[in-house]
């Protein structure tokens, strides 16, 4: 069984040269969360736009493969990929006020998808947008699919974004920090939306987050990103258990914890910063475009 | 909720009052040779500088008096609105469609068609709008036509710089990169996505400009290059009652005021469409 997104040695590089992406590997399974974990700047949104095929176009792809469920993005062209990645992934976005078109009502947003791309009929699409809706427990639909995109709460817009992310049934979600934007409070919630939706449809999900504890509870694999260099890779539960990498294990003594809200923050030790720029030269010193 | 909403939003008193000044000034243009009290072009020497009717020697008839060859001015006033509208609508709607759909595409596509027509908007602007106007006009003869097409010619850029900008600025919004991942084409994006939130600024940026043609045909029949001399136009009207504005104040002056408040009420109408039609504002 071929894995549902297979990236294999993926660098980038910015017009001054610059790596951003350092010959990353990853994979998620069918129906599998995988989280993608990193501080800001990272490059761990720059990994979902490049499978979703929006890189900005400063970035450019030097090496490497992007697999769509056995398919080579690279070897399609520009139309077959456009419409492999429309047909096969969605995007759950980071900030549910600018995701949602702001002049055009959430019922049309939300079928004209299934109806123009995928070729739905409207009753169709109506139908499944209305089914999605009561998935994400949204109570009013009829209120909801008549709102313009402003008239409802950041939560109630994640929440139809989520409902959109999953109506054509893709392969494949990119989850791009989904919680980021919201109050803790309804980050739960939210949270507790995706996974359970995710369950159901049996969706692939890479899920990028800089929050180790959503990664706990969200996802079964996680890859810990650094200056765009997976740093270490492993089983959710086994990373929580004993994280190997330097970075990691001062990732997770970074995390603020509830039951000693009193300690204070620690950032990542310098020792630790010291060892992964040593990496991070290492990996660049052999490092051809080209020649791995 | 949506008709209370619509109520509650329509009282805004900028719209109105704009939108009044603006519907009864059509109306008595449309309607001209029905409400005109005198023949514009009619000439008697005999009542030759009349003036309005709160003054000693008033004739009943000739609400605002009447100019050196003793035409009705309220007739006169009428009758020009029908070219300064006819110039407003025609000339604005012009620019607009050249103009937006330019700067749509420029914002949107970036790269290239970007680069080409931002050049050419910088070496339109380059050029002072009115000499460029009158230029225009003295190249392509006088006539209803010519002053359109020279409005439409010089203004588009107006239109193409701010539509270029908001188009840019929504071109990078999540809903953009959202539609690219479903699988919509570069020309569907920019039409479903991008146009119909670049809408109130086209809207209101329209209304902005008739005023503007409003005044540059005035000032090109001030100057004479305008319509033929026979037709009263707004213009022209101030322009004969600069040379008689010691004997007869009233002749330079409601013009004026007529220009003034139709050019004001054009831009504010505009303002007030652009708060009304943008889902976010209002």
């Amino acid at each position: 069984m071929s894995a549902c997104l297979d990236i294999r040695r993926l660098s980038a590089v910015l017009p001054n040269g610059q790596r951003v992406l350092r010959s990353v590997s990853l994979a998620v399974q069918p129906g599998e969360v995988s989280a993608l974990v990193g501080e800001s700047g990272a490059g761990k949104t720059m990994i979902g736009k490049a499978v979703l095929g929006v890189l900005p176009k400063s970035v450019r792809i030097v090496e490497g493969e992007m697999l769509i469920e056995g398919e080579d993005l690279g070897r399609l062209d520009p139309k077959a990929r456009r419409t492999l990645i429309g047909a096969r992934t969605a995007l759950i976005p980071q900030d549910p006020l600018t995701a949602l078109n702001p002049s055009r009502r959430i019922g049309t947003q939300m079928t004209d998808r299934l109806v123009r791309i995928l070729g739905w009929s409207g009753e169709r699409a109506d139908q499944r947008i209305r089914q999605l809706l009561d998935e994400v427990q949204i109570r009013d639909p009829e209120r909801v699919l008549k709102s313009y995109p402003h008239e409802l709460s950041g939560g109630m817009r994640q929440r139809v974004l989520i409902a959109a992310a999953f109506a054509a049934e893709p392969r494949l979600i990119v989850a791009d920090e989904p919680t980021t934007a919201l109050d803790v409070t309804v980050q739960k919630q939210i949270l507790r939306l995706i996974a359970q939706l995710q369950r159901d449809h049996g969706t692939a999900i890479l899920f990028v987050t800089h929050d180790l504890g959503v990664v706990a509870k969200i996802s079964q694999k996680v890859s810990v990103l650094y200056a765009g260099k997976v740093v270490e890779e492993a089983e959710t539960e086994a990373l929580f258990a004993a994280p190997q990498h330097p970075y990691t294990r001062a990732l997770m003594a970074a995390t603020p914890r509830y039951t000693d809200p009193y300690a204070s923050l620690k950032p990542v030790d310098e020792s630790v910063l010291a060892g992964l720029a040593v990496e991070i030269a290492a990996a660049d010193k052999d490092w051809r475009p080209g020649h791995g | 909720m949506d008709e209370a909403s619509v109520a509650g939003r329509g009282l805004s008193p900028r719209l109105w009052l704009a939108g009044g000044w603006l519907l009864l000034a059509l109306l008595a243009a449309i309607f001209a040779p029905l409400i005109a009290p005198q023949d514009p072009l009619a000439q008697d020497l005999m009542l030759e500088r009349l003036p309005p009717f709160w003054l000693d020697g008033a004739e009943p008839g000739y609400w605002l008096g009447t100019d050196s060859l003793g035409r009705d001015l309220l007739s006169r006033l009428i009758f020009g609105g029908r070219i300064a509208f006819i110039v407003a609508f025609a000339a604005a709607t012009s620019a607009c469609l050249l103009g937006s759909a330019l700067g749509l595409i420029a914002g949107y596509f970036g790269g290239w068609p970007d680069r080409i027509i931002s050049r050419i908007v910088d070496v339109w602007m380059a050029f002072p709008p009115v000499l460029f106007a009158i230029l225009l006009v003295a190249v392509l003869g006088t006539g209803l036509s010519s002053v359109i097409l020279a409005i439409a010619i010089i203004d588009w850029t107006r239109f193409c710089r701010v539509i270029r900008a908001e188009a840019m600025s929504q071109a990078r919004m999540d809903y953009v990169e959202s539609a690219r991942i479903a699988g919509y084409g570069r020309m569907g994006i920019m039409l479903r996505e991008v146009l119909p939130n670049v809408l109130p600024s086209v809207v209101a940026l329209l209304s902005l400009e008739m005023g503007i043609a409003v005044i540059v045909e005035a000032i090109l029949s001030f100057v004479n290059l305008s319509i033929s001399t026979d037709d009263p136009t707004w213009g022209s009207i101030i322009a004969e009652g600069r040379l008689s504005i010691h004997q007869a104040w009233w002749v330079l002056v409601f013009p004026l005021i007529t220009l003034i408040l139709t050019v004001l009420s054009f831009s504010q109408f505009g303002e007030a469409l652009k708060a009304r039609f943008d889902p976010v504002l209002r």
